[in-house]
C-alpha cells in the first residue's frame, strides 16, 4: 500500500478569511461524510452549522464537530482572534463586536441562507444556519442569534457562559492557576489534565513562557466577555431567539452547574434540555458520542 | 538637583493572626473581613497620619501616600482622604500621593478635581501619581477587564491632563468616558500641571509611556534595591535608546529602611515587624497576581513565572531576618550602615526619589519615630547631595509650592485674637 492510501483523511480543511472589520482567522470546515466520493453535489443542500469553541480554544480534532460532520452535517468553525497567531483581537472589545465577528465570518465564508434543513423552525425558506457553541461560544452564538434569528436555524448551546444566579456563583477562573483548572473543568480531572495540556512539562521555562503567553492572549481575550461577571444581559434579549434551541449540559458541572441550564431554559421561547451523565464543563471532551446524538438529532429535526 | 526623600507609610493593619499565612488565602481581595475592627482602626488611622506630619516636621522633601482596595497591608482605599488631611497640618513637605488608580475613576476627571483641590489646599505641593494599578485592586477588587484596562488607563490619562491644561472647556468623547463639558474647576496651581510620577511594578511598557511624556518612573517593589537592579538598569537602557537625559529625578524607588544605634539593635528592635511584614502582609494569593491579559506578552515573555509552579506554591519560602537584609530587600543597621547602603542603593539604581519605607508591617509608634528621627538626622543630610552639580539644570521632577502659601496654623493663631464671647467669661 502507498503511503497515501494509508495516510487518514485530514478531518477537516482550514481556511484563512479577513472580514471586512479587518480580522484575519483561520477557519475549520469539517464537510459531511459522503462529501468525498460524491463530490460536492451530493452534500450541497446538507445543513450547515457554524460552531463556536470555548474560552480554551478547539482542542484537537474536536471529535463533537467531526461526529456532526459523520452524521452528515458541515461544520464551520471558526478559530476566535487571539486563539490563532493572527493577532488581531484588539479589534474587538465587546459583547457587541464579538457577537459581529460571529456574522462577519460567516459572510465571508457564504453562510448567510445556509442552512438547508427545512425551515429551521423560524418559518424562513431555507432554514437559515445552525449555531452551536460551547462555554463562551454558546455565550456568543446566542447572541448571534439574538441579533439576527432571522438569519438563524436552530441552535444548540453546551452549557454556554452568558449568565449569573447569586445562589450558584460561577467559579472565577481568572484567578485560578493553570494547575488547578481542570478540578472545575472537568468530571473526572485526572482526564482533564492531560486534555488541557497536551502532556506539557511545565517544568521547561519555555514551555512555561508559551503556555503564559498563549493564555495571556486567549483568556485576556475571552475576560472582555466573561470578566469579572460573565454576564452582558444575554437575558434581557433572549426573548428574541425564537429558534429551536437545544441546551446540553454535563451533569458533573462544576463550573457552570446545571441550575443554569434551567436559567437559561426559562429564558429562552424555546429551549429544551439534554443533560449528559458521565460529563463536566468540558462535555464535548467527556462525553462526546452524546453529545453528536443530542445535537445531531436536534439539528436535523 | 538634590536627592527627594519622600516618608511613606502603607498603612497595614497590624493585628494579623499569628497563623495568618497557614489559615488564610490571601492578604488581598478576599482578605477576611471578620479580622477588621472598626474602631481599633480610628487610633491606627490617627496614629500613621501622626507619623506623616512627623516626618514633615523632620524634614522629609516629602511625605507619601498610595492606594490599594480590600488590602489588609494597606487599609487606604482613597489616598486622597490621607493627604487632605495631611494638607491642613503640614506645610513644608510634598504631599506625594502615589497615586490614584486613574482607570478606576468613572468619569477620571474626579482625579483632575480632587488633585487640583490638593494642589490649592496644600499651596502647590502635590506631587501626582498615576499608577495602572495591581491587578489585586483593578481587576479583581474593582472589576475592569483585565486587557482593557491598560486602554482605559491611557485615556483617563488624557483626559486628565488637558481637564489640567486646556484653558477652554472642551468635550471628551473617550471610549471609557464621554463628557461633553469638561471644565475643570478647581485648576491647580502648579503649572502647567503638578509633577507626574508614574509608579510600576515592573511592566516595561509604562517606561515608554513615562519617557514619551518626560514623567518620573518609580519603581514600587518591596524586594529591594539589589532585586530592583535588573529592572532598573533596564529602564536606564530604555532612557538611553530614547535618547533622553539622564537625570536621576527621572527615576525613583521604594525601599524599607531600619535605622538604630547599632547593627544589632536594629535586628532587635525591628526584626519582628519586617517578619510580620513579609510573611503576612504579602501573603497575596497567586491567581490575583496576574489575570490573564493584564500583563502584555512583551512583559511576560521578559519576566519570570516561577511563581505559578505548583512546587513553588507549596514551597512558600519564609524569610528570615538575614535573608532580609542580607538580600537588600531591607537596608536596616546603624545610622553608618544605613548611609552606606542607602548611598550604593541610590547610586545603582540612579534614582532621584527616594519612597522611605520607614514604617512597616506592625511596628509600633515609638520605634518608628525613632527609625525616621535618626534617618532624618543621621544619615538624610549625607546622602542628599550624591549627584553633585551634575544635573543642576535639568528639571527636578519635583513640586513648586507657592512662596507666601496660606499655613492653617498661621490663621488659626489670626483667629484667636478676636475677643471671646462673653468677654472669655466661661458660663
Amino acid at each position: 500500500m502507498s503511503a497515501a492510501e494509508t495516510a487518514p483523511a485530514p478531518v477537516f480543511e482550514e481556511v484563512v478569511v479577513t472580514t471586512r472589520r479587518g480580522v484575519t482567522a483561520p477557519v475549520r470546515v469539517y464537510e459531511p461524510a459522503d462529501a468525498g466520493e460524491n463530490g460536492a453535489a451530493s452534500t450541497a443542500g446538507a445543513p450547515t452549522a457554524m460552531a463556536l469553541h470555548g474560552a480554551g480554544g478547539w482542542l484537537g480534532d474536536e471529535p463533537v464537530l467531526a461526529g456532526l460532520a459523520a452524521a452528515g452535517l458541515r461544520v464551520v468553525a471558526p478559530v476566535w482572534p487571539a486563539w490563532s497567531e493572527h493577532t488581531d483581537e484588539d479589534r474587538l472589545s465587546d459583547m457587541l463586536d464579538f457577537a459581529l465577528h460571529g456574522w462577519d465570518v460567516a459572510t465571508e465564508m457564504g453562510l448567510l441562507g445556509a442552512g438547508g434543513a427545512g425551515d429551521g423552525g423560524n418559518g424562513v425558506a431555507g432554514g437559515g444556519l445552525h449555531l452551536m457553541g460551547h462555554s463562551m461560544g454558546g455565550m456568543i452564538a446566542a447572541e448571534m442569534a439574538a441579533l439576527a434569528p432571522q438569519s438563524v436555524g436552530r441552535v444548540a448551546l453546551m452549557c454556554p457562559a452568558g449568565m449569573w444566579l447569586r445562589d450558584h456563583p460561577i467559579p472565577d477562573i481568572f484567578a485560578m492557576l493553570p494547575y488547578q483548572l481542570a478540578e472545575v473543568l472537568f468530571a473526572d480531572p485526572n482526564v482533564g489534565e492531560e486534555v488541557l495540556t497536551g502532556g506539557a512539562d511545565f517544568s521547561d521555562n519555555e514551555t512555561l513562557t508559551r503556555f503564559m503567553v498563549a493564555r495571556a492572549r486567549q483568556q485576556g481575550m475571552a475576560g472582555k466577555i466573561l470578566f469579572p461577571i460573565p454576564n452582558r444581559r444575554f437575558s434581557e434579549r433572549a426573548y428574541r431567539v425564537t429558534n429551536p434551541t437545544l441546551l446540553v449540559w454535563g451533569r458533573q458541572d462544576r463550573l457552570i452547574p446545571s441550575a443554569y441550564a434551567d436559567a437559561w431554559h426559562a429564558a429562552l421561547p424555546d429551549a429544551s434540555i439534554e443533560l449528559v451523565e458521565g460529563a463536566g464543563h468540558m462535555l464535548p471532551y467527556e462525553q462526546p458520542a452524546a453529545v453528536v446524538t443530542a445535537i445531531t438529532a436536534h439539528l436535523t429535526a | 538637583m538634590t536627592v527627594k526623600f519622600c516618608w511613606f507609610n502603607l498603612m497595614p493593619w497590624p493585628d494579623l493572626p499569628d497563623d495568618f499565612k497557614t489559615e488564610h488565602r490571601s492578604v488581598w481581595v478576599d482578605i477576611d473581613g471578620s479580622l477588621f475592627d472598626p474602631e481599633r482602626a480610628n487610633g491606627i488611622y490617627h496614629e500613621y497620619m501622626d507619623q506623616l506630619e512627623f516626618a514633615d516636621e523632620l524634614g522629609f522633601d516629602g511625605i507619601g501616600v498610595n492606594e490599594h482596595h480590600q488590602n489588609a497591608y494597606g487599609i487606604m482605599p482613597s489616598p486622597n482622604i490621607i493627604a487632605a488631611g495631611l494638607a491642613r497640618r503640614t506645610s513644608q513637605a510634598a504631599i506625594c500621593v502615589i497615586g490614584n488608580s486613574i482607570a478606576l475613576y468613572n468619569p477620571a476627571h474626579r482625579v483632575a478635581e480632587e488633585f487640583a483641590m490638593l494642589d490649592c489646599l496644600s499651596g502647590g505641593r502635590l506631587v501626582a501619581g498615576f499608577p495602572v494599578g495591581t491587578p489585586m485592586d483593578t481587576n479583581f477588587t474593582y472589576g475592569q477587564i483585565p486587557a482593557l484596562t491598560r486602554e482605559k488607563y491611557y485615556e483617563a490619562h488624557d483626559l486628565i491632563m488637558e481637564a489640567w491644561t486646556n484653558p477652554d472647556m472642551f468635550a471628551f468623547d473617550g471610549k471609557y468616558n464621554q463628557l461633553r463639558y469638561v471644565n475643570c474647576w478647581p485648576k491647580p496651581i502648579q503649572q502647567p500641571h503638578p509633577p507626574i510620577y508614574i509608579p510600576g511594578g515592573g511592566s516595561i511598557e509604562t517606561w515608554d509611556f513615562c519617557l514619551e511624556h518626560d514623567y518620573n518612573y518609580s519603581y514600587l517593589s518591596f524586594n529591594g534595591y539589589l532585586a530592583g537592579q535588573t529592572l532598573m538598569d533596564g529602564y536606564w537602557n530604555r532612557v538611553s535608546e530614547m535618547d533622553k537625559s539622564e537625570s536621576p529625578g527621572r527615576a525613583g524607588f521604594a525601599q524599607i529602611i531600619c535605622t538604630a544605634a547599632t547593627d544589632a539593635e536594629a535586628e532587635e528592635l525591628y526584626s519582628e515587624h519586617m517578619l510580620y511584614f513579609f510573611n503576612r502582609c504579602l501573603h497575596v494569593f497567586p491567581g490575583f497576581a496576574d489575570p490573564p491579559g493584564y500583563r502584555t506578552v512583551k512583559t511576560i515573555q521578559a519576566g519570570k513565572l516561577d511563581q505559578f509552579r505548583k512546587e513553588n506554591q507549596a514551597l512558600f519560602k519564609r524569610l528570615t531576618w538575614k535573608d532580609l537584609v542580607e538580600g537588600g530587600y531591607v537596608i536596616a543597621g546603624s545610622p553608618d550602615t544605613v548611609r552606606e547602603r542607602m548611598e550604593d542603593m541610590i547610586r545603582r539604581l540612579r534614582v532621584g526619589t527616594v519612597f522611605c519605607l520607614l514604617h512597616m508591617g506592625n511596628m509600633p509608634d515609638w520605634k518608628t519615630r525613632y527609625s525616621s528621627q535618626l534617618f532624618a538626622e543621621k544619615v538624610m543630610p549625607g546622602l542628599r547631595d550624591i549627584w553633585g552639580d551634575d544635573f543642576a539644570d535639568a528639571p527636578d521632577w519635583w513640586c513648586k509650592p507657592m512662596a507666601e502659601r496660606v499655613r492653617p496654623e498661621a490663621t488659626m493663631a489670626d483667629a484667636r485674637r478676636y475677643p471671646e464671647p462673653n468677654g472669655g467669661a466661661s458660663a
